[in-house]
């Protein structure tokens, strides 16, 4: 077993990166793999709860994130720092993260056998 | 870890964020419009000083020729090549591109 991370840094509809991430963390899931998830920068967005889309036409894959733990995915981590930038706190996302300084962040991906950017 | 940027400093947060996530020790590899970080007139505003002095820093010689750039860089960084970019994917056992 491989240790993988994602690693989000986008908003969730702007571009696709945000709903291709959730994509791959799905498929590596079902292959058995130790799953991360890191929240950075735009990426902690992803996670803010009551998200609408039905005004612009995108499916909402927010809810998808409250799914994770039904495929043993349930590592997901925010970076304080993004947190704090974008005036959130851990109240106002959709699951139960861990939040980590930059320094515990950095730590966490070091480990890791693959890390993949979104 | 190997980290690969490849986006000007001046248009997104990727090397900004990179350098804060990187630990020392690690590498850090500018390619297309990151090298302008690497030159000296785009190095201080790339935090560039921090990233030599906690990192082993690489650009992509091509793509600061291709710039323009070739007599531009700051010191303390190493000019690779293409064989060196797989030089470098092959030391390293990560790496991370930082889109």
């Amino acid at each position: 077993m491989k240790k993988f991370m994602f690693v989000n840094r986008k908003a969730p509809y702007g571009t696709i990166y945000a709903l291709e991430s959730l994509e791959v963390v799905l498929i590596t899931a079902t292959f058995d793999q130790d799953v991360s998830l890191a929240f950075i920068d735009d990426g902690v967005y992803e996670l803010a709860k009551t998200q609408d889309t039905k005004g612009i036409g995108i499916k909402n894959h927010s809810k998808t994130y409250r799914a994770l733990d039904g495929y043993d995915v349930e590592k997901l981590y925010v970076e304080r720092e993004s947190l704090e930038a974008r005036g959130l706190t851990e109240a106002d996302l959709l699951v139960d993260v861990e939040v980590l300084s930059t320094a515990q962040m950095a730590d966490l991906m070091a480990e890791q056998d693959v890390v993949l950017s979104f | 870890m190997l980290h690969i940027v490849n986006k000007s400093h001046r248009q997104t947060t990727a090397l900004a964020s990179c350098l804060r996530l990187a630990k020392p020790g690690q590498a850090l590899l500018l390619t297309e419009d990151a090298v302008y970080a690497a030159t000296k007139g785009g190095a201080e505003s790339a935090g560039l000083a921090g990233a030599l002095a906690k990192l082993k820093v690489y650009v992509l010689q091509p793509d600061v020729e291709a710039r323009g750039m070739a007599g531009k860089l700051v010191d303390g960084v190493t000019a690779v090549g293409y064989d060196g970019f797989v030089d470098l994917v092959t030391e390293h056992s990560t790496n991370q591109s930082w889109l």
